[in-house]
């Protein structure tokens, strides 16, 4: 088998070097070299023996945590990042000098926005998915994890996705597709990674010893099974050379616009939101020690949102070529979908009837709440700005922009930090985080950032739009488009100061987790509690 | 499995499903939940009948109130040309150098203009039209080809050295890097520099062989340029490319070869003849 193993990587290693030397540019030339290190150091490890996964044994409570645990690190690691990379480009749209004459074309805004963006939803987003995901299929399902040595590729192979993806970007690799930047290689590697994370994923609950499933899986099942076949048909391209990074996708003109906004608004749907309410589904009941609010409704808005948000994609191109019917259906189904997506907050926030005294003293249980509520803000503002008339005005401007990020900042970070919270002392066996008044300063220092960052960009986005369409009394535009960059101007910094303070508390979050792991040895007695809850 | 019984709380039963420690209570859908679900789905339905919703094999179902994106544009467009229909026409008939008569044509002309120089001419020009390096400034009385409401239409619709239209104005300064010492660009530069900070009576021109032989041509015996080739006048304070003796030097040594496209090509004539009224009313027109 170990031959076999060797023969394999060394494959690897010589391909990857042929590659590197006939490489046609830059992107291509690095990544061919990355691959050959990593496969290189694969080959040495095993030729020694040594496993290189480096699998540690069972944790005590039977489950396999160890590939949560650096899945924790991991999304602390790279939302530090996303967001740091977020900041700064704030900053360089209000002041255009940090893109920096120097550091051309590395440090152009158009190369970081994809950095950040794939940092953030990816690469925090995505290994807080997988981690939570493994961690909660295994306690809901009552066995461990299947798939010892694919659970590690899952993880590493990941990261080496999100390595390539970012080198990628400001090495100038990309297909120009919103949230499918990468090229053709690293998306062929990604769905290979991706897959094994259904085969994990699907083994476990195969295996499982409860009777029935648990809703949180549902909708981390469906958050997976979907996210491979969008990212399968946006991603079909022609490679120009297979010794290049450039490709050329199959569908052309709307019909490429229409399926990459299929894709686009489903990574939205399935990433961001059934993904994350799948993770709701656990921690949010187990925070509070209430009983889910209602199983009905679980079943009821869990297919009504499958259904539906499929079909929302074209409201993203309303007033293009695409044709009307087509934005009108996507219209249709984005507005229906209001309710279902509200059973998801209504489910959440319900759940804690008998505990609301736990706001009080919970910041961790608090945070969880306040996710919810943007969560509801931000699933109603959408269907509000999918309807043409409203979309008129709110399309292309920074109101977008400020309704992505009440989603992104305020659902899916607060949800997040929330989970990396209960987590973190639950894997490394101590009693709570090493700090609670650190949780209360990141809320804080969150909260105000999110009201911050959206309040600026409504006020931008509404102006913004108003000031194009403003006509004089003969009816005549009266606005260029560099009086509304410049009418922005403070409200840019308004939201560049928002990140500052998201990113502290982010900051103030991975110094609490630091401190938790590398806390003192734990007691026995919390080790057997542990065990226990476990 | 356990089996269902009542939470103490809510008194509503649970499902009696347990996964490592949650349950699940059996509350029914929120009524009101339900009902904006309901009212959102017939909502819809009413407004798949009345707009182009289904596709069918080669068409679409129109909706009942024979709505789309094209015909409102085109409605809102006609709106707009039919309100100016009769100024407009006036506006295209008549000969350009009536057109600074008649306060209403002028005023509807100015309007118009400033709306066709906001989306294609502020880009280069400024949103102010006080121009930057290498892009003139519209509102002071230099033109380098001619300050005329003639002019100005002409230069706006056939542009400056562009290769898309053969009646584009053309000059080409040479750069003279390529034949003079260095010595002499370095004398030269320094002559022009002090041209530009009004000396010119100090300066006796036509003794300057070096000025005379290499720029009088274009640039005029008084160094007061040449509106008919594009040559600008040294001796104002007015420098396209800047007056100081670097970009001095680097203009003598290189050369300079600002482009402009025709807009005629892009522009309707009643754009093209109100942007050129409101460009000559800016301050400096002749």
């Amino acid at each position: 088998m170990n031959y076999l193993k060797l023969l394999a990587l060394g494959m690897i290693v010589l391909i990857a070097a042929m590659a590197a030397n006939w490489a046609v540019d830059l992107a291509y030339q690095v990544h061919a070299l990355l691959v050959m290190l990593i496969a290189a150091w694969v080959f040495i490890r095993v030729l020694r023996g040594i496993d290189p996964l480096n699998i540690p044994q069972s944790t005590p409570s039977g489950y396999n945590d160890a590939v949560v645990r650096v899945g924790v690190v991991a999304t602390v690691f790279w939302g530090l990042a996303g967001l740091l990379v977020g900041t700064f480009i704030a900053f360089q749209l209000a002041f255009p000098e940090l893109n920096f004459d120097w550091g051309q074309p590395f440090t152009n805004f158009g190369r970081l926005r994809p950095l950040h963006t794939s940092a953030v939803i990816f690469a925090f987003g995505g290994n807080a998915l997988i981690c939570t995901s493994f961690y909660v299929v295994q306690r809901t399902s009552g066995v461990r994890l299947f798939g010892e040595q694919l659970s590690w590729f899952v993880f590493w192979g990941y990261q080496i996705f999100i390595v390539l993806a970012a080198t990628g970007y400001l090495l100038g690799a990309t297909q120009s597709k919103e949230y499918a930047e990468p090229e053709w290689y690293v998306d062929i590697w990604l769905t290979l990674v991706w897959v094994s994370y259904l085969i994990v994923f699907l083994g476990t609950i195969f295996k499982r010893r409860e009777k029935h499933i648990y809703v949180a899986n549902w909708f981390y099942l469906s958050f997976i099974v979907t996210v491979a076949m969008l990212h399968v048909v946006n991603n079909i391209s022609i490679p120009v050379s297979i010794w290049g990074s450039k490709s050329v996708q199959l569908f052309s003109g709307v019909q490429d616009a229409m399926t990459q906004w299929w894709y686009g608004h489903n990574a939205v749907g399935f990433f961001l939101t059934s993904g994350f309410l799948g993770m709701m589904y656990y921690f949010v009941p187990k925070q509070a020690k209430r009983p889910i609010y209602s199983y009905k409704l679980s079943i009821v808005h869990f297919w009504a949102l499958t259904f539906l948000y499929i079909w929302a994609g074209p409201h993203h191109l309303h007033y293009t070529a695409l044709p009307d019917w087509a934005s009108t259906l996507g219209m249709v189904f984005s507005v229906i979908l209001w309710m279902p997506s509200w059973g998801g907050m209504i489910n959440g926030v319900m759940t804690l009837q008998g505990a609301w005294d736990k706001l009080r003293t919970d910041p961790i249980l608090r945070m969880f709440v306040l996710s919810l509520g943007f969560y509801g803000m931000s699933t109603f503002e959408g269907p509000v700005m999918s309807i043409r008339a409203i979309n008129s005005l709110s399309h292309y401007t920074d109101w977008t922009i400020g309704h992505v990020h009440s989603g992104a900042l305020g659902w899916n970070g607060m949800i997040t930090f929330a989970a990396i919270y209960f987590l973190t002392p639950r894997l490394w066996g101590r009693e709570k985080m090493h700090s609670t008044a650190a949780i209360n300063w990141h809320f804080w220092l969150a909260t105000i950032g999110i009201v911050l960052y959206a309040a600026s960009m409504w006020v931008t986005g509404i102006m913004e739009g108003l000031m194009w369409r403003e006509v004089n009394e003969l009816g005549f535009l009266v606005n260029s488009f560099a009086d509304t960059v410049e009418a922005k101007f403070p409200m840019y910094v308004v939201r560049g100061t928002g990140g500052v303070l998201y990113l502290s508390g982010a900051v103030i979050m991975a110094w609490n987790v630091w401190r938790t792991i590398y806390e003192p040895k734990p007691s026995k007695r919390n080790a057997r509690m542990q065990h226990q809850e476990n | 499995m356990k089996t269902p019984e009542k939470d103490p709380h809510t008194e509503v039963e649970t499902t009696g499903h347990s996964w490592d420690g949650i349950e699940e209570l059996n509350t029914p859908l929120p009524r009101w939940w339900l009902w904006t679900f309901y009212a959102t789905i017939i909502w819809g339905l009413i407004y798949i009948a009345a707009y182009p919703a289904l596709p069918f094999f080669g068409s679409t179902s129109n909706g009942f109130l024979g709505w789309s994106a094209r015909s409102s544009l085109e409605a809102d467009l006609q709106q707009h040309k039919d309100r100016h229909a009769s100024l407009n026409n006036t506006l295209v008939d008549a000969e350009l150098s009536n057109l600074q008569t008649g306060q209403e044509l002028r005023q509807y002309a100015l309007a118009r203009g400033a709306a066709v120089f906001t989306a294609n001419c502020s880009q280069c020009h400024g949103a102010g039209a006080g121009g930057t390096v290498g892009y003139p400034n519209l509102l002071d009385n230099d033109w380098l080809w001619g300050g005329s409401l003639e002019s100005i239409t002409y230069i706006i619709n056939h542009g400056i050295r562009n290769t898309s239209d053969p009646d584009a104005q053309f000059s080409e300064m040479p750069a003279f890097g390529e034949f003079l010492e260095e010595d002499d660009i370095t004398s030269l530069t320094q002559f022009v520099t002090q041209l530009a900070q009004a000396k010119t009576k100090e300066l006796n021109i036509d003794e300057n062989t070096l000025f005379v032989e290499n720029c009088s041509g274009c640039h005029g015996q008084n160094a007061t340029g040449n509106e008919s080739l594009g040559a600008p006048d040294l001796t104002d304070a007015i420098w396209l490319y800047g007056a100081d003796s670097d970009s001095v030097e680097k203009t003598i040594t290189d050369g300079r070869f600002g482009v402009m496209p025709a807009w005629g090509q892009r522009l309707s004539e009643a754009d093209l003849r109100a942007v050129s009224i409101y460009v000559h009313a800016l301050g400096g027109g002749e």
